[in-house]
């Protein structure tokens, strides 16, 4: 798997992703972290570095100093949503993946390990 | 090094300071510790002693924490020192000292009067005195206290409090002599007459006369008055207990007290005293402040220190409910050429009164009566140039410049000796609230009437309560909630556009879902609204550590019938689901994954259980003891008006979780006074508790109300709650939330009982309104399609279950299976568990 450059993966209508909103998508048996904010898409792993359980999917999203993040729901350490970096704590990071809109569609290719 | 034999007579108030005082400083054992007391429990609170009548556990007024370095024998009387041998006798032996400390405090002083050895005469000092005087009032109507002073208003209102027509006998012309002048007095006379506590004053009482029971009946008065009472408590004044030192042939204070020097050393250089048996400068004080400074100062010196006692603050603020009297340095101006500043009120019936040094340039005392607000500043200030003009400080409400205003060296907290440069240096370290402070430096640990001041520090540092809820909104949750009521505000997108900045957070969000929920507009899982809850809200299930939820349904009261048990375990048995007995007598059942959270509530749906709402900061249960219908003790349907609560408040939205109980008599088998609000059955009705919780810093509730109607009991929680959702802060507990409120207690009795903000009609409504409108959550997902959408494991393979919820099992039951592997795969040896580190 490693090596090629992966595909593009539709995962769901737009429509079905609440504003402010996580969902979680199982690609290549990744599962992927999915937000909307107010005009942006946004893809994490779904799994919580601190806690090892796949949850980041339910936490709530919000900025923090202008940066969209998310909060764990299970210690409340917020992600970038653009990086996946930890910003309470310094060194921790989820992976980020790649996302975009097309006719109606989201769309997601996951990123190789960093 | 040898260490040397040190010897503590007496275990009241200073005794143990003092003990605590010198563990902390001899950090290489170089005294080995034996206390001796006389009363058979240790130290306690003595000041607090009147709380006992209010509702407190003589468990809560303890002070001493068992230390193995320090022998205490209770119950041990010291009869005699022997100097030349320097041992002390004692009823249960003698023991050999290198230093000895006497701390024996005062005794109640009796004046020879004819009768005042009968039966029903009591003294008011130790909680045996108390305990005497609780079990005579039982049956009687009437109680007087000879002796108008601090103690003697302190008795008068416990004998109030015990339900006897209460009388005060005093000599001098005034009430509290030594404390305020004749205009004060002559209003706070007013006051007292006001709680129904008759005043005689400037007249002695001649006798006591017996009834035909042989105990006390009535009084007579010099004047020939005379007035009934068959409950008589002394409160004539304290004196040292200097017998000890008297035989051992050691100096006296010319008015008694062993008289020490400034460093609280006896003649004898191997004697000290402190507290209220030592005379410092021929002067014995009865005020505990001064005698924790004595056991400070002793401490030091015993193991190398310089410290000597600092002059005595002798300031006082009467606690009597309703009635602030407050009195501090020279009140009575008798400081040559001091000028007097006075403010009188009647309309808001306040008096003040500032003694000025010469020049009016320093504080040099005051009386305040009506209002205090003030005290804590102004007793600060003493000694101090002024903080801010006289009238300034005295106006109502004022409350002066405020502790901002003073000077490092001023003495915040004079029960502890706490300067401002102390709790400046605490708040530096890190301190930030009131507890911390309280933790680091003991001010406002004593008395507590320095905790505003702690605030208004805090405040001044920046570091007092942070008003913003976080980056997005300035304001407080209090503000934020007012504004969206007045407002009429219902989304958080137009809320945060026209109030705030940024897209929000994880704490201001839920904030919001939170106060739109208790405003009852509408179910939480609508439009917008359905992004700000917490996951548990958004799932209406509790999150566990590995991804999966459990579910908790309600059993209000803890009743539940066998039908109801038997559909619990068979949907149990058929999620597979852990299954738990809470805390709250109920059921939790755990490792449901997402999707099967629906399929779980539509099973307990149909069989008559609602939500339980153990995932919302919101009411969680009201617990319940089997109560009168069961139970041989009980007085009251304990399990009956639980149930009625609970499905009351239920789905009540709030700053935190909120917990209740019943207990159907006193013996409290439901814990009651654990809770946010706690109630215990008596035989006329119902006593309410409020302000109580487990947790990190466990707390018990204090009684507010006492034999209530089930009517009125509603009507009090149900404006207890909303003034709580009101006005508390994000994730304040009741306890807190109290304990924050400025008059505490006080203030929310004012507010809920006698609606002195006029706000009890507007609870009341918001209250009928929650009442109305409660639907139950999880049935109104089940019924709407677009709110069971987000029930799903993956929005593109709905039919995959999660692959990281794996199980293990443990004692028959399924349990999280951990990736690392620790913990649970085999039981150990006995089957217990290991520790997790
Ligand atoms: C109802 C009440 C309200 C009060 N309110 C306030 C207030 O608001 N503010 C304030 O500052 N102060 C107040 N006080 C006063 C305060 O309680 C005392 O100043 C304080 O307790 C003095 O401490 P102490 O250790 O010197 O004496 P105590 O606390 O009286 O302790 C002395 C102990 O020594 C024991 N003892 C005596 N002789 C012997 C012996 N020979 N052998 C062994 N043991 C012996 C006694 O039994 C006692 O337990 C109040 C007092 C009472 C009674
Ligand atoms: S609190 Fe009283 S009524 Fe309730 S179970 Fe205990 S003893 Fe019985």
């Amino acid at each position: 798997m490693t090596g090629q450059p992966r595909g593009w993966t539709a995962v769901c209508p737009l429509t079905r992703l609440d504003p402010g909103r996580g969902m979680a998508a199982l690609v290549d048996g990744v599962q992927v972290a999915l937000f909307r904010t107010a005009a942006d898409l946004f893809a994490l792993d779904n799994r919580d570095p601190v806690t090892d359980a796949y949850v980041l999917s339910r936490g709530i999203v919000g900025s923090r100093d202008g940066v969209p993040t998310v909060a764990s729901p299970l210690h409340k350490q917020a992600y970038d949503l653009r990086t996946g970096a930890c910003l309470d704590l310094p060194g921790v990071a989820v992976r980020w993946h790649e996302v975009r809109c097309r006719a109606g569609l989201v769309e997601i290719r996951l990123r190789e390990e960093a | 090094m040898k260490k040397g034999r040190l010897v503590v007579v007496g275990n009241g108030m200073v005794g143990q300071r003092f003990v605590d005082a010198l563990r902390a400083r001899d950090s290489d054992g170089r005294w080995r510790v034996t206390v001796l007391g006389e009363e058979p429990r240790p130290a306690y609170d003595r000041v607090r002693l009147s709380a006992l009548f209010d509702g407190v556990d003589a468990d809560e007024l303890n002070l001493h924490t068992p230390d193995p370095q320090v022998q205490l024998r209770l119950g041990t009387s010291v009869t005699a020192i022997d100097r030349a041998r320097r041992v002390v006798a004692t009823t249960a032996g003698e023991y050999p000292y290198d230093a000895l400390v006497l701390a024996t405090g005062s005794y109640a002083f009796v004046p020879p009067i004819d009768g005042v050895d009968l039966p029903g005469v009591f003294t008011y000092r130790t909680l045996d005195d108390l305990a005497a005087i609780r079990a005579h009032a039982r049956g009687r109507r009437r109680g007087a206290v000879i002796g108008g002073g601090l103690l003697g208003l302190e008795a008068a209102n416990a004998l109030r409090l015990l339900g006897l027509a209460t009388s005060v006998v005093e000599v001098a012309p005034r009430l509290m002599p030594m404390q305020v002048d004749t205009a004060g007095g002559a209003l706070l006379r007013r006051y007292v007459e006001e709680l129904d506590v008759a005043c005689h004053l400037g007249v002695a009482t001649s006798a006591l006369h017996p009834g035909p029971d042989g105990s006390v009946a009535q009084l007579e008065l010099a004047d020939g008055g005379r007035v009934d009472a068959d409950l008589v408590v002394v409160a004539t004044g304290i004196r040292p207990r200097d017998e000890l030192a008297r035989a051992a042939g050691l100096p006296l204070g010319s008015r008694g007290g062993v008289l020490v020097d400034h460093t609280c050393r006896s003649a004898d250089e191997r004697i000290w005293a402190v507290g209220e048996c030592a005379a410092v400068d021929d002067t014995c004080h009865g005020l505990v402040g001064p005698g924790y400074a004595m056991a400070e100062t002793v401490a030091d010196r015993l193991v190398g220190g310089a410290a000597t006692v600092p002059d005595a603050d002798t300031a006082t603020k009467l606690k009597l409910l309703g009635v602030d009297v407050a009195s501090f340095g020279d009140a009575h101006g008798t400081t040559p050429g001091c000028l007097d500043v006075t403010f009188t009120d009647p309309a808001t019936r306040v008096y003040a009164k500032l003694v000025l040094s010469d020049d009016a340039q320093t504080l040099l005392g005051g009386v305040l009566v009506g209002d205090a607000d003030a005290y804590p500043t102004l007793r600060a200030s003493v000694g101090q140039p002024l903080p801010a003009a006289p009238l300034a400080l005295l106006a109502p409400a004022g409350a002066g410049a405020g502790a901002a205003a003073l000077p490092g060296s001023a003495q915040v907290c004079s029960c502890n000796a706490v300067t401002r440069a102390d709790l400046d240096a605490a708040i530096a370290g890190g301190a930030t609230d009131v507890p911390a402070l309280k933790a680091c430096t003991r001010a406002g640990t004593s008395c507590g009437s320095c905790v505003p001041m702690l605030r208004q520090l805090l405040d001044a540092a920046g570091v007092g309560q942070p008003r913003g809820l976080c980056e997005h909104f300035d304001v407080s949750r209090q503000e934020l909630f007012d504004l969206i009521r007045v407002r009429e505000i219902r989304t958080f997108s137009s809320l945060i556009a026209e109030h705030g900045r940024g897209d929000g957070c994880d704490i201001c969000k839920p904030v919001v879902a939170s106060i739109l929920a208790s405003l009852g507009t509408g179910h939480l899982l609508d439009g917008e609204r359905a992004s700000l809850q917490d996951t548990n809200d958004h799932f209406l299930a509790n999150l566990q550590r590995d991804g999966s939820y459990s579910v908790v349904p309600r059993i209000p009261g803890g009743e539940i019938t066998p039908e109801k048990l038997i559909v619990l375990g068979e949907v149990a048995r058929d999620f597979a689901l852990y299954t738990k007995i809470t805390g709250g007598q109920r059921i939790d059942l755990f490792g449901a994954r997402v999707e099967q959270l629906p399929q779980i509530w539509r099973r307990l749906v149909d069989a008559g259980f609602e939500s339980g709402h153990a995932y919302g900061k919101a009411l969680r249960t009201v617990k319940s003891c089997v109560g009168s219908t069961w139970c041989r003790y009980g007085v009251q349907d304990s399990v009956g008006l639980a149930i009625a609560l609970e499905l009351r408040y239920r789905g009540l939205r709030a700053p935190h979780k909120i917990k209740s109980a019943v207990s159907g008599c006193a013996r409290e088998c439901a814990e009651a006074r654990g809770k946010d609000f706690g109630i215990i059955a008596t035989d006329a009705g119902w006593n309410l508790y409020v302000g109580g919780n487990g947790g990190f810093r466990p707390r018990h509730a204090d009684l507010f109300a006492t034999d209530l109607t089930t009517e009125a009991l509603v009507r009090l929680v149900d404006r207890f709650l909303m003034y709580y959702i009101r006005t508390a802060d994000r994730l304040q507990r009741t306890a807190a939330w109290i304990e924050a409120m400025d008059g505490g207690l006080a203030h929310l009795n004012a507010v809920i009982v006698d609606d002195s903000l006029g706000l009890c009609a507007e609870l009341d409504a918001a209250m009928a309104r929650h009442v109305g409108s409660y639907s139950d959550e999880w049935r109104d997902v089940l019924e709407d399609p677009a709110r069971l959408d987000r029930f799903t494991s993956f929005v593109n393979a709905p039919q995959v279950p999660d692959p990281s919820i794996r199980f293990t099992e443990e004692r028959g039951q399924r349990i999280p299976a951990r990736a690392g592997g620790t913990g649970n795969q085999q039981p150990v040896g006995l089957g217990t568990p290991e520790v997790r580190r």
